[in-house]
Order: structure tokens, then sequence, then C-alpha cells
């Protein structure tokens, strides 16, 4: 009888339920949507955040001293220590591999150019990859600059990384009136400007040449200065700043395992052999605060959602509740007690609910995959964790909208409602 | 009633708009309060995305200069340069001089000795991490790295510039994982006193959108003849990605989110006056003319739509402001554009969610609603 009751009421109020299933299921979409984009907006933003460059930086245990303002160096290049090439790979056999977006070498030298009158200047040369294919194990991989300095910019063609084509930043350009295009003799030997360099930062009065040029021009094949490492990482907390060595077994194994800017440093300290990984505080302190304001926003606007989106669906169960009061009257004057009755309409409620929060959840994730889509071009990933969460929110949120309803609707007299006056 | 001779029609019209809102206390109330939550949360939202721009800037501004005005090479700055920087940047921003020479360590060794006005370099660049910052006249700040060369046991030292000799003393250290680690930082005037360099570049951290900035390194260039001036494309290039990302998201869970609220508003407003279908019927019943009783509820809900806007316009303010100062810890500054725009969505859609009723409910005769059919 009340499978039978609920079935009819489902067959003959089409409209109604349809109206209260379409307001379940906006509600839910947006819900979901709006959980889903908050959870993975930190990701999103990160990776956004990247566009400010490296935040980690390796250099030689050993280093010495840099001598050097505004981008030229006043001591040899062949000084102090280096790093070796052949250990760069490695980096990508860490174990926070996958959080390390790009990674790139430099050897800066400093050199004699000349252009066509002759006259001759010292000016810095940085060797670097560009777009440089290594192999780990059996991945491939593409480094670079183009990873760690998104912002550069060139005017002409980018240098294949095994010719001896160099940038000219373009400040420098000026002065040495060279273009794409032109001849440069770099320490007497002439090479081709592939293009004008501008990054807006010291680099705009250096030259930037493939890696192998630079070592050859300071006769240490296989030598680098620094690495540039772009890492993906957690917000700095308490535990991120302690010692390492300070640690207990089980705490080291949590730091070890959280990507803080300290952890991957230290682990690229252990790969590469006589280094030291610092953090670039300029930019990996600064994210974390952004990151946790942007995260922070995201997180109240989404409560705004959830708690917009519950008051939608309770609003609509409400109505829908009132305008049934002459069924209601009916029923409890053939005999049905207010048990019975509030079960009739839970039972409906809910199945309204799991509908419409299936529905609405398929609608929302492709919502949140659009927003992915158009705003951040990557995919938001939906946790499958989150489906019977939002189930379960939708059937309490349209239990609480309708329990108010249900309790007035039972509370009326059956004589007056069914005569209208209610 | 004094209304009665002069002309019954708009009084009785206001009366019953009292009385409907008046006697049905419950039901206009519950109306109204739905109104009210979506106004609110429209208000916030809208104010948060108009204002979340420049709260995010201020964060963005930690990341330090986007401006550096620099001397042509190996020279200084004219002096007059950092007024005119001054003057240029109108308080608009923080502008930080830097004058830098190599000098020896008493064993010959070069280590790059750096000038500034310390007490604007610690507002500028909030991510060095300093261990004491110096304060008295000869007290140096010392880099990571220059530490073991300049003063080992971070005993006073000496530096020798140009023949000149300058005693400090080590008041802290400094680190930041880049080139400053290598460097000895002094103040301003006892670096000029020792060495006599003017400073030569002068990094800026100035506030506002990206055109502005734009247009203040056009301007600082044409001011100031024969030094570069650019702007830090690292930092301006991010910072753009970024907050253009986080608008465009929040601009989405806005119009989501306002979407919900309006559906709300309807799905109330449309049960409210569907419920009161007998009162539609009885007045229809009683002559009322179709145009009038349409009049009747459509201006219901218009005043139900005002009064909400402003409520919840308040009430929306007040949320705004308590995400600004939760999130950001600086209050949300009420904005009165977005009132215009609250109350006509409020009034536009409380209107639409009575008119929908009405237009089922013309088509029934009143006596098969009063006999509650």
């Amino acid at each position: 009888m009340f499978v039978r009751l609920v079935y009819e009421s489902f067959r003959r109020q089409r409209r109604r339920k349809l109206l209260a299933g379409i307001a379940i299921t906006l509600g839910v979409s947006v819900a979901t949507a709006m959980i889903a984009v908050a959870t993975d907006i930190g990701d999103k933003i990160n990776r956004e955040l990247r566009s400010y460059g490296a935040n980690l930086v390796v250099t030689p245990e050993e280093d010495t001293l840099d001598v050097e303002i505004g981008g030229v160096n006043l001591k040899p290049a062949s000084d102090g220590a280096f790093l070796s090439e052949s250990d760069l790979p490695k980096i990508k056999g860490t174990f926070w591999r996958n959080n390390i977006v790009g990674f790139t070498p430099v050897l800066p030298v400093g050199v004699e150019v000349s252009d066509s009158s002759r006259a001759s200047r010292k000016v810095e040369l940085v060797g670097t990859w560009f777009q440089k294919q290594i192999t780990y194990g059996k991945d491939n991989f593409t480094e670079g600059v183009h990873l760690t300095h998104p912002w550069w910019k060139v005017n002409g063609a980018w240098p294949k990384d095994d010719s001896g084509e160099v940038l000219v930043g373009e400040r420098l350009a000026e002065r040495l009136d060279v273009r794409a295009g032109s001849n440069l003799s770099i320490n007497g030997t002439p090479r081709t400007v592939s293009g004008i360099l501008s990054a807006g930062g010291e680099e705009d009065n250096q030259l930037v040449a493939p890696l192998a040029v630079a070592q050859q021009l300071i006769g240490r094949p296989g030598a680098v200065r620094r690495i540039y490492v772009s890492a993906l990482t957690k917000p700095e907390d308490a535990l991120a700043r302690r010692d390492p060595k300070s640690m207990s077994p089980e705490l080291y194994d949590r730091w070890y395992c959280s990507p803080y800017v300290q952890s991957i440093a230290y682990q690229l300290q252990e790969t590469i052999p006589h280094s030291r990984a610092e953090q670039i505080r300029q930019v990996a302190q600064n994210e974390g605060t952004v990151l946790s304001r942007i995260k922070g926003l995201m997180l109240l606007v989404t409560l705004a959602a959830l708690f917009a989106s519950a008051l939608a669906v309770s609003a609509a169960m409400a109505t829908a509740i009132l305008e049934r009061r002459t069924e209601v009257g009916l029923m409890k004057a053939l005999g049905a007690g207010n048990v019975s009755v509030a079960s009739l309409f839970f039972a409906e409620a809910a199945l309204l609910a799991l509908f419409g929060g299936l529905v609405g959840f398929v609608f929302g994730s492709l919502l949140a995959r659009q927003i992915g889509q158009s705003i951040f071009n990557s995919q938001i990933t939906i946790q499958p964790v989150l489906f019977p969460i939002i189930l379960s929110i939708a059937v309490i949120v349209t239990f609480a909208g309708s329990a108010l309803s249900v309790r007035k609707a039972m509370r009326f007299d059956p004589v007056y409602v069914l005569r209208g006056d209610a | 009633m004094r209304g009665q001779r002069t002309g019954r029609g708009p009084s009785m019209f206001l009366r019953m708009l009292m009385r409907a809102a008046l006697v049905r206390r419950g039901r206009a109330a519950s109306a109204l309060l739905a109104v009210v939550i979506a106004a609110a949360v429209a208000t916030a939202m809208m104010t948060l995305y108009v204002d979340v721009q420049v709260k995010l800037r201020k964060e963005f501004r930690r990341y330090g200069a986007n401006i550096v005005v620099v001397a042509p090479e190996s020279k200084t700055l004219a002096p007059g340069t950092m007024e005119k920087v001054e003057a240029g940047l109108n308080g608009r921003g923080l502008a930080v001089p830097f004058a830098y020479a190599v000098a020896r360590t008493s064993d010959g060794s070069p280590v790059v000795v750096a000038g500034t006005d310390l007490e604007r370099a610690q507002r500028l660049n909030t991510w060095w991490s300093v261990s004491q910052w110096p304060t008295a006249k000869e007290d140096a700040l010392v880099g990571l790295k220059a530490l073991p060369v300049v003063s080992p046991k971070s005993q006073p030292f000496d530096l020798t510039f140009d023949g000149r000799t300058i005693h400090l003393n080590p008041a802290g250290t400094l680190h930041t994982g880049a080139t400053e680690d290598s460097r000895v930082y002094l103040s301003l005037a006892d670096f000029t006193n020792w060495t006599g360099l003017q400073p030569s570049a002068i990094e800026i951290a100035a506030t506002g959108s990206s055109e502005d900035i734009s247009a203040m390194v056009t301007r600082l260039g044409q001011e100031l003849a024969g030094v570069e001036v650019r702007p830090v494309r690292q930092i301006m290039e991010a910072e753009g990605r970024v907050l253009g990302k986080t608008r465009a998201a929040l601009l989405a869970s806005a119009i989501l989110i306002i979407l919900t609220a309006a559906l709300c508003v309807l799905a109330t407003l449309t049960g409210w006056v569907l419920d009161r279908r007998r009162d539609f019927a009885i007045m229809k019943a009683l002559g009322a003319s179709e145009r009038l009783v349409s009049g009747f509820f459509a201006a219901e809900a218009a005043v139900i739509g005002a009064v909400g806007a402003l409520l919840g316009f308040g009430i929306g303010i007040g949320v705004a402001a308590w995400i600004g100062e939760a999130n950001f810890n600086s209050a949300v500054t009420p904005r009165f554009s977005v009132m215009p725009i609250v109350l006509v969505g409020s009034v536009a859609v409380a209107l639409i969610s009575s008119v929908l009723p009405i237009a089922l409910l013309r088509r029934v005769q009143p006596a098969t609603i009063l006999r509650g059919e």
C-alpha cells in the first residue's frame, strides 16, 4: 500500500515532482561544481604560481662568494666548484619528481663580444638549456628555460640546444646594434644571433647561449654553476621549518613525504652529489601566502554556494509540500496517523533527493569540467569520494527542507483543510 | 477614512497591500526572508568580485618590486632621482634606493657591499629572512654566504674601498636564497660617507593595475632621462596570470551562486502566490478586474523584492566585510554601485515569480478555486 501511494503520487503529480526535482538537481549541480572547483583550485593556482619561475636553486656545496652586481660577474668564471651536467636527469628520479615542474642548469661566463664596428666589450654569457630532451630510465623529458622562466620572450628564434647560436638581451642588442640573424664575435669566434631576448630582468644585458657553448668557452665540459628548479610545493607550516636532523623517525617520514619546499630541497641535495639546495625565498615564501588567501576565498565562496543551494532546495520542498495540504487532510480524515503521513512525505523526498542528487552530480561534474577547461585549460578532477558525500548532503538538505513543512501540514485540522479554510 | 472623498482606489489598494502583509505575517515573512538572503548573497558575491582584485594585488606586492630604475652601465643615478621617483609615485608605492660597490676584506677577497634604506628594504622585501635588522650607525646586515668571508666568528670587521676603510659591526644575517646572500648591506648614509657613491638602482613596488604600472613606467622613463626604467616582467606577468584566473573562477562561482539564490526566491514566491489563490478568486468573484488583481500581486511582489533587496544589501555588505576580515585581514569597502543591480535584480525576480503563477491562475474559474479543487 505504502509503495503504491508513493508510486501513484509520482505518477499523478508529475509537474510538481518535476519542479521539486529540478530544484534539487540544480542545487546539487551548483554544490558539486563548487566543491570540485574549491578542492582543486589550490592545485590549479599552485600551477599558475609556477609562472613566477624557479623556487629552488641548487649550487655546489663548496660554492664561492658571488661577486656580482646587476648581472655582471666580477670574478673569473672558472673559479670555484661546479655541478656535473650528467647528474641532472637524476632529478627526475627523486621521490617528488611529479611535483617538479621543470629545471634548468645555468653556467654564467664572462666573455668579450665585438660587433661589426670591432668595438669589444665585456659581457656576461649565460649557458643554459632551452628545450633540452633528457632521458631518465625509460622516460623522456623536455627541460629548460621554457619551464622555469616562462616570462622570457624571444624576438626571432630560440637557439637549438645543440647549436652554437646565441640570444642577445634586448638592452645589450640595442647597444651592440644587432638583431636576429646578425653575426657576433664572442671571444673571437663568430656566432649567429638567433633572436633578441626580452626578459625584463638582468638577462636583458646578457647573452644567453646553449649550455655546451658556455662550457666550451671556459673549457670545462659538463660543468654547471647552478640549477634552477621549479616545483609544486605545499605552503610552509611549523613542521616544514624544523631541522630534519632533530626529528623522530616518524616525524622525519612525515616531513620527507610532504612536498614542502624544504623537503624537496633536501631530496635534491641527496640526489645531486656535492650540492646544496635551497629555496629562493622571494618566490617560495610568498606563494604560500597567496595560495592560502585564494584557497580561503574559494572556501568561503563555496560555503556561500552550499548555503544558497541548500536554501533553494528547502524552499522548493516547502512549497511542494504545503501545496498538498488537502491530501494530508484527506489521509488524516481516512484515519492515517502522523507517522504514516510523515513517512510518505519523507519517502518521496528521499526518492527525489536520490534522483536529483544523481542527475545533479553528473551535471555538476560537467559544469566543473567546463569551468576548469575554460579558466585553467586543464581538467578539474572529481574525486569519486565526492559522490556519496554529495548524495547524503542532498538527502539531508531535502529532509531538513521538508521537515518543517511536513510538521506544519500535519498540524492543520483535517476538517478545515478539506473545507479549504487553512 | 479621509481618503474616501478624494480617491478610494489607491488608498484601498494600499490598505490591501498592508493587510495582506500583516494578516499572513508568517507567509509574507518567509517570502521576504528568501529575498533578503538571496540579495545578501548576491551583494556579498558582487562586492567580493569587485574588491578581490585590490585585496589580492596587495598580497602580490609581497613579491617585491615590480619596477626598477637602473643607471646606465657602471654609472650612478644623478642626485635628485630618488625625489623625482617619489614625486612620480605620489604615494602609490614604495621606492627603495640601492647603491653597490665591490669592497675588499682585510685578507683581500672581494665582496659586494650594498647601501640601502634598510627600513624601506624591510618593507619592500618581506621574504628576506633577517636575524636582526641593524639600527645603529656602522651596523651591517651580512648575507649568509658572505658571513664566512667577512666575519667568520661574527666579530666586527673592516672593509676597504678605493683606499678608504670602514669598520663594521655585523648586527644580523640575511638569507634569501639568491644573490643577496653574497652581499653585505649597510645603511645608505654609512655607505655614501664611506664610498662617496650614489645609488645606482631604485626598486619600486608600485600599487595598481597593470595598466597603471605601465603608465607609471612610461611616465618615469620620460621624467628621468638617461636612465633605464623597466617593469619586472617576472613579477608582472605571473601576477596578471594568477589574478586573472582567480577572478575568472570567482566570477563563475558568483554567477552560479546568484542563479541559485534567484531560484530560491522564485520557488518561495511562486509558492506564496499559489498559496493565495483563494484571495485571488475572491477578489475576482467580487468583481475586481484582471488588471487590478495582477497589479495587486505584482505590487506586492515588487514591495517584497525592494524591501528584501535593501535589507539584503546591508547584510551582504556585512558578509563581504567579514570574508575580507577573515581571509585578507582587511575590511572590504562597501560598494554602493552594486546596490542598483541588486535592487533591480530582486524586483525583477520577484515580479517574474508572481506573474508566472498569476498567468496560470487566470485561466481557472474563481468558482473552481473557491470550491477547493
